[in-house]
């Protein structure tokens, strides 16, 4: 671990600060939204509620994604048994009508779910980037304890508003347990 | 008894996020925690998965004439057991989905292994109607529209193709949804564990998860809207099920109830088994502070109430076989079910499923474990005699009193429902042992939120956790 803080050095992928509890980094995340940085992200061992409104983090790609997906599975799972009942293979049951809606509601239904949540699934790995074995927060020292009982929140050195001496200022004013430089 | 009111204490004893890390993790970590019990549940297992290879070759072998089945009495054990095992299935997703739409925390300490019963029961299930086919490697084009060289497509007006959709659906969202939960307690084992293959294959699992607030945001969202999108799902899959019988003609089958009735059964049924695998665990693996009295309390509670609702189901049936005026359906229904040559069935059933979980309205009784144990294996025989009385009862009399005829199951219709349980306890053993039980990080949330969100105190040292006051309600 470098501690060359004179200059942004190309190596640094940002400064990251560790805390003992939720509730502090709830506490340092507000500080730093509000500080104007917004190249930054926090790390917890559980989802905590709050943050993402504290680092200004918004994002509703994931519902939208789901919405239309599932429209797109009911489109589907009626198309499929409308097309295959009425004009390639119409077969006259009981008198029913080839077009039977109320006995292709189901299927519909079914589609409509499992387009929903294959997506749901698939939106969360495609946007948060994953599978991705490596990755700079990593080399944060401590930082395996971040899935279990430390709290990190990490201010990267591409924010317009990092210098390196000021934000490690500002990051020790808040109440961490230890700031690192870590390396890309 | 004097009135004590009643708290919310899902968590017990001293914790910190490192003592629930250590009491869940340390049970894949440290594999010497596993000692006799597990391997004796894993041997029964295993045996049981030894015999439904044999029932399942002999059937491939010889055809379906090995089972009892026969006209009038086409669909017998193969689908009581089909519906049985997909009812157990449905309490994972109702603690998994419906209870967290409610805003339940105490799911959080019991979905984990709900949903893994939910898995594995499915799996259980879909064998049966899969291998009814008699020829299951030609099936796909039976079950499954693709545009096929014949020119034929599945008849999608048949409730039949409908149990496809909804068992397949059912299945896979159920997985992607214990997947995704599965993804952050995949990181912590990474984190946590020395040995380097273990290391690696959580790594891979666990997709480089790294705990982000973004992931979480992310994470959050879908596992809300797949919360949102299993709870109609799960309705639906019952539903459908019972349309295989209540859209059909025949008597006993026809009622309208059927739908939320077998909901309401498969809940009943389903909690049954989550307490039954519940109360050893958490003996055996010293879980009792994540899974109190408190969770087995309110366990007991749903299953009385919705026992209640299968013995409303039940009062229905014969109201409707009167209602309907129909003689084929009285005789049935009321005559046969009584007074018939199954009458046994009936009124053990009546026994398991109404009279037994009625012991659940004491307070004392479901705070005794082995009442509550008792009474959950009463709740298991009596749903599969449920389906028993409903099934292959309702197809031996029929409109034509010439074909009645009495059914009766062989012993590979035994030993192929034997084999199902021996591989669902198989599962559940290396379940136990090779994947976290409960949900770490809901259970770290869960502390989290039970401190008021002050969870500073906790950094250092743990912090003594109330015992919940249980007794009758204020």
């Amino acid at each position: 671990m470098s501690h060359h803080e004179t200059t942004r050095t190309k190596g640094t992928y940002a400064l990251v600060a560790e805390f003992g509890s939720a509730q502090d980094l709830l506490n340092a995340a507000e500080k730093t939204g509000e500080e104007g940085y917004r190249k930054v992200d926090a790390y917890s061992p559980f989802p905590v509620h709050g943050l993402s409104d504290a680092l200004r983090f918004h994002d509703v790609r994931v519902p939208w994604l789901i919405i239309c997906a599932g429209l797109c599975g009911g489109f589907f799972g009626f198309t499929l048994q409308w097309y295959t009942a009425t004009i390639d293979y119409p077969l006259n049951v009981g008198g029913k009508p080839f077009n039977s809606l109320p006995s292709f509601f189901p299927v519909t239904f079914e589609c409509t779910i499992l387009f929903s949540a294959l997506t749901a699934l698939l939106s969360v790995f495609i946007l948060n980037g994953l599978p991705k074995p490596y990755h700079s927060i990593f080399n944060t020292p401590g930082f395996e304890r971040a899935s279990k009982d430390r709290f990190f929140l990490a201010i990267e050195t591409q924010d317009p508003k990092f210098d390196s001496e000021e934000t490690r200022k500002f990051m020790e004013s808040l109440g961490a347990v230890a700031v690192s430089e870590v390396e890309e | 008894m004097a009135l004590t009111p009643l708290n919310d204490r899902m968590i017990t004893g001293e914790q910190s996020y490192a003592t629930i890390d250590q009491s869940i993790s340390s049970m894949i970590i440290d594999q010497k925690r596993h000692n006799r019990p597990w391997w004796i549940m894993f041997a029964i297992g295993i045996m049981g998965t030894g015999l439904l290879g044999m029932a399942i070759t002999w059937l491939v072998y010889q055809g379906v004439g090995v089972w009892g089945n026969n006209v009038p009495t086409a669909w017998a054990f193969d689908i009581v057991n089909f519906v049985w095992w997909i009812g157990i299935g449905h309490a994972g997703t109702l603690i998994s989905a419906i209870l967290l739409l409610l805003r339940q925390p105490w799911r959080n300490s019991i979905n984990r292994f709900a949903e893994a019963m939910t898995i594995f029961a499915v799996m259980c299930a879909g064998m049966f109607p899969l291998l009814h086919t008699g020829r299951p490697w030609v099936a796909i084009y039976w079950l499954f529209p693709y545009p096929n060289i014949m020119a034929l497509w599945p008849q999608f007006r048949s409730p039949l193709m409908w149990d496809v959709f909804a068992v397949s659906t059912y299945f896979t969202v159920s997985l992607l949804f214990w997947y995704l939960g599965l993804i952050p307690d995949f990181a912590t084992l990474r984190d946590q564990s020395k040995n380097k293959v273990a290391k690696v294959i959580l790594a891979i699992a666990c997709l480089g998860w790294r705990g982000s607030n973004q992931h979480w945001h992310r994470y959050e969202q879908a596992y809300l809207i797949l919360a949102g999108l299993s709870t109609p799902l799960v309705l639906s899959v019952h539903s459908i099920v019972s349309f295989d019988f209540a859209s059909s003609i025949v008597p006993g089958w026809n009622v309208t109830v059927f739908p939320p009735y077998f909901v309401a059964g498969a809940v009943f049924a389903g909690f049954a088994m989550v307490l039954t695998f519940a109360i050893p665990l958490r003996k055996l693996y010293k879980l009792e502070h994540l899974i109190t009295m408190r969770h087995i309390d309110w366990m007991a509670k749903i299953t009385l109430a919705t026992g209640l609702i299968v013995a409303y189901g039940y009062t229905l049936e014969m109201f409707y076989a009167w209602y309907s005026g129909n003689p084929n359906e009285w005789d049935m229904t009321l005559l046969r079910r009584l007074n018939g040559p199954y009458s046994w069935a009936y009124y053990s059933l009546l026994i398991c499923n109404i009279v037994a979980p009625q012991a659940f309205w004491v307070p004392k009784f479901r705070q005794n474990l082995w009442v509550v144990m008792i009474v959950c294996q009463f709740v298991s025989v009596g749903m599969w005699l449920e389906r028993f009385v409903i099934i292959p009862m309702s197809l031996t009399a029929n409109y034509l009193p010439s074909a009645n005829r009495m059914y009766y199951p062989t012993f590979w219709d035994f030993a192929m429902f034997a084999g199902t349980i021996g591989f669902f306890l198989t599962l559940m053993s290396l379940f136990i042992r090779f994947m976290p039980v409960i949900n770490i990080f809901e259970v770290k949330d869960l502390l989290y939120k039970m401190l008021g969100h002050h969870d500073a105190q906790i950094a250092e040292t743990p912090v003594e956790m109330p015992e919940p006051a249980l007794g009758r309600s204020l």
